[in-house]
């Protein structure tokens, strides 16, 4: 093991770290708001790629059909809800309506973009968009009703919204794996290692929204009023903050993180559409290094992962993955010692 | 009147049974969902066309998916002996999976067409018979070409799994005979996303040539991580990578490769003389006709075969049984064995009592890829 070795590994396992980093931070952000231990993120990254995938082949992407199912299945939860809940026809019909605008809106524009070959950068917005949209749809459908439940009852429906979203993604993509051109082709000598321009782009995206996160939760007030709603439910209420709002906001951009981080991935690896599992279980092994509720822990512990995936994978590739998983445990133990009972069931 | 239609049901169920007896039902375990449904979707795709009817008699194909899962594969093997009560069981795709259907099929003495490669402890194998050509059939066609290159020394990149095992297992006798070294070896799970410090690892060994072990679009990712680091030599793709998809995924990195495969990928290009020229054609034909240009494989070519097989074994079973019965399967399992030689999409296929492979040593084809297609070496 020389040095050149030794940076070369360290490149990679920060590469790697950052996209990690990006899902750790949307499963603290998740937890953190609704306390729902959010497993299909994973699922999002799988989603971004491949739908630019497919738009780069010039097909209309199968997540656009998926999303229109979804829209329309959330808009007459909504619709109904409302009716129930007010009695009036005309409000429940308008709520319904009001679910389904943005996801039609950007359904149609990639059905008629699809076939038009646009340029690199605006077929990756798309994905992002068509992605995003997803977020609060799942929320609506699957968590809304359930929001008072306790987070284990709340895991328990995210491994069946993983499960859905796995089975549904072999459906519109296909078995087989795709890779998407790199957004930067640029190989940048430094020493002995070779910085790659898609390497670099990571990184900057991976700052950028850590510190626009970090700016939006400290300094605007609906990021504290998402703070307000984590650490007490009821009394956030009580001040007139949503918890349905809070939590479709949230999970939008949950959506749009693991989005994005699937179209930094797509030219670094050829993604199939069960990829999304590991990619998004390592994030959650960072954000539980992270105690699940501190972005900068889940960042460091992201690039721990990342780092300790590249070592460990070159001196002892066949047992990487038990490598990795097995840092969980001494890292709950030295936790759950030093940090007292949390009063968090109410 | 009661009577009359109390009588009248009993004739109906009576007449219906009898019918009922008389189909043939196979049951079939494929990888359809997980990391094996690249080979598992395009079998099922070639099952659909399977006939009718064969030598008279109906039969019915219960198609059941594993999920690349050896559980789910030995549950649906014994679902399918104990609650359809089949005739033959054909299954995995996966090495892994097949395995596990191994022994519950022995048990109730019905043979099982495996779709992959499985070896199994010496005298296990009564009632299992393999579709594919062994590795050490596909491995010798590759070790072949490396003594004709002046390969000395190779390195190793291979799933972790029993397919990446198999192969690690397999073809080192193969090259220690020819005196060539397997000087590195790496192993890498299906799921991964990248192999950078296994292939820091192999190019630092500097062997003269690269085996990749690897199955459908997942063996581009290895082998463009090798030249990423800047490989320079010869790379060697397994048959389980002879897909349109590897070059789909790859695009112009992985021209020069070297893909072991049967003669079902490019049988225009085989000489008239190769005795499966006509049969492979024919399934390509009828494949391409229905799935589209270029879509056929190696792994719906084995699902061909299946049905090539029992078109010639089952008029043979049914001269000593009736099927549904115990010995129907059994006969079907002797005509497996003494039906002789047969020409199959992927080679010429000799099953006997001591051999349940079948293929000879001649059957691999050697492939280079050239401008995105597939040459025949």
């Amino acid at each position: 093991m020389d040095f050149s070795i030794a940076s070369i590994l360290l490149l990679d396992g920060v590469t790697n770290g950052a996209v990690y980093a990006l899902l750790g931070l949307a499963t603290v952000l998740v937890f953190t708001v609704t306390r729902v231990i959010f497993i299909p993120q994973g699922e999002f990254v799988t989603y971004g790629a491949l739908t630019l995938a497919m738009m780069q082949t010039g097909k209309t992407p199968g997540t656009v059909w998926l999303l229109l199912i979804l829209a329309s299945v959330a808009s007459v939860m909504e619709l109904a809800d409302r009716w129930r809940h007010d009695g009036n026809v005309g409000r429940a019909v308008m709520a319904g309506l009001r679910t389904l605008a943005s996801p039609l809106a950007i359904a149609l524009l990639s059905i008629w973009a699809a076939s038009q070959q646009l340029p690199l950068w605006v077929q990756a917005a798309l994905s992002a968009a068509i992605v995003s949209a997803f977020g609060p749809l799942i929320y609506r459908v699957a968590y809304q009703s359930l929001e008072a439940a306790t987070p284990l009852v709340l895991l328990i429906v995210s491994v069946g919204v993983h499960f859905a979203m796995t089975g549904l993604g072999l459906l519109f993509f296909g078995a087989e794996g795709f890779r998407n051109p790199a957004f930067w082709d640029q190989r940048f000598a430094l020493g002995p290692v070779t910085l790659g321009g898609q390497a670099v782009i990571i990184f900057g995206v991976s700052l950028a929204l850590i510190l626009l996160l970090w700016l939006y939760f400290e300094k605007t007030l609906r990021g504290k009023a998402l703070r307000a709603t984590a650490v007490n439910r009821t009394g956030a209420r009580l001040m007139g903050i949503s918890t349905h709002t809070s939590g479709q906001f949230t999970f939008l951009m949950a959506a749009f993180i693991g989005g994005l981080s699937g179209l930094l991935i797509g030219p670094t690896t050829t993604v199939f559409y069960d990829s999304g599992f590991l990619i998004g279980l390592k994030g959650f092994v960072a954000a539980v290094i992270a105690g699940l509720s501190s972005y900068p822990g889940a960042l460091i512990g992201a690039l721990f992962v990342g780092v300790v995936e590249s070592f460990g994978a070159f001196w002892a590739s066949a047992f990487k993955e038990v490598i990795v998983f097995t840092l969980i445990l001494p890292i709950l133990l030295v936790r759950s010692l030093s940090s007292g009972h949390s009063d968090e069931d109410h | 009147m009661k009577l009359k239609n109390t009588l009248l049901a009993l004739a109906i169920t009576a007449v219906s049974s009898t019918t009922a007896l008389a189909e043939i039902k196979i049951g079939v375990s494929l990888a359809l969902t997980g990391p094996g449904s690249g080979l598992g979707i395009p079998m099922q795709n070639q099952f659909k066309l399977f006939p009718q009817t064969i030598a008279g008699e109906k039969v019915s194909l219960i198609v059941l998916d594993d999920a690349t899962d050896p559980g789910k594969g030995a549950a649906n093997a014994r679902r399918f002996v104990t609650e359809d009560k089949v005739d033959l069981i054909i299954g995995s795709c996966i090495t892994a999976v097949a395995a596990a259907m191994t022994d519950i099929a022995a048990e109730a003495s019905t043979a099982q067409l495996a779709g992959s490669p499985v070896g199994v402890p010496a005298g296990k194998d009564k009632w299992l018979f393999r579709l594919p050509q062994s590795n050490t059939v596909m491995g010798y066609a590759m070790v072949e070409h490396m003594k004709k290159q002046g390969v000395k020394t190779v390195g190793f990149l291979g799933y972790t799994d029993a397919y990446g095992e198999q192969w690690l297992k397999e073809v080192t006798p193969l090259m220690d005979k020819a005196g060539i070294k397997i000087i590195a070896t790496e192993r890498f799970a299906r799921t991964d996303t990248s192999v950078t410090p296994q292939a820091l690892k192999l190019v630092s060994a500097n062997p003269d040539a690269m085996l990749v072990v690897a199955s459908g679009s997942g063996a581009a990712m290895p082998q463009l991580g090798l030249l990423e680091r800047g490989f320079k030599g010869k790379i060697y793709q397994t048959h389980a990578a002879a897909t349109m998809d590897l070059m789909r995924v790859g695009g112009k990195a992985v021209d020069g490769t070297f893909v072991s495969a049967g003669p079902v990928i490019v049988p225009d290009q085989l000489p008239d003389s190769h005795p499966s020229k006509k049969i492979a054609m024919d399934f390509v034909a009828k494949y391409d006709k229905v799935y589209g240009a270029g879509s056929h494989n190696q792994f719906a070519g084995h699902a061909y075969d299946a049905q090539v097989a029992l078109e010639k074994a089952v008029p043979l079973a049914l001269k000593k049984a009736k099927p549904g019965t115990p010995e129907f399967r059994t006969a079907l399992r002797d005509a497996f064995e003494t039906m002789g030689s047969t020409q199959f999409a992927h080679g010429i296929m000799n099953w006997t009592k001591d051999d349940h492979w079948g293929y000879t040593m001649e059957t691999a084809v050697m492939l280079k890829v050239v401008d995105g297609k597939f040459k025949v070496e």
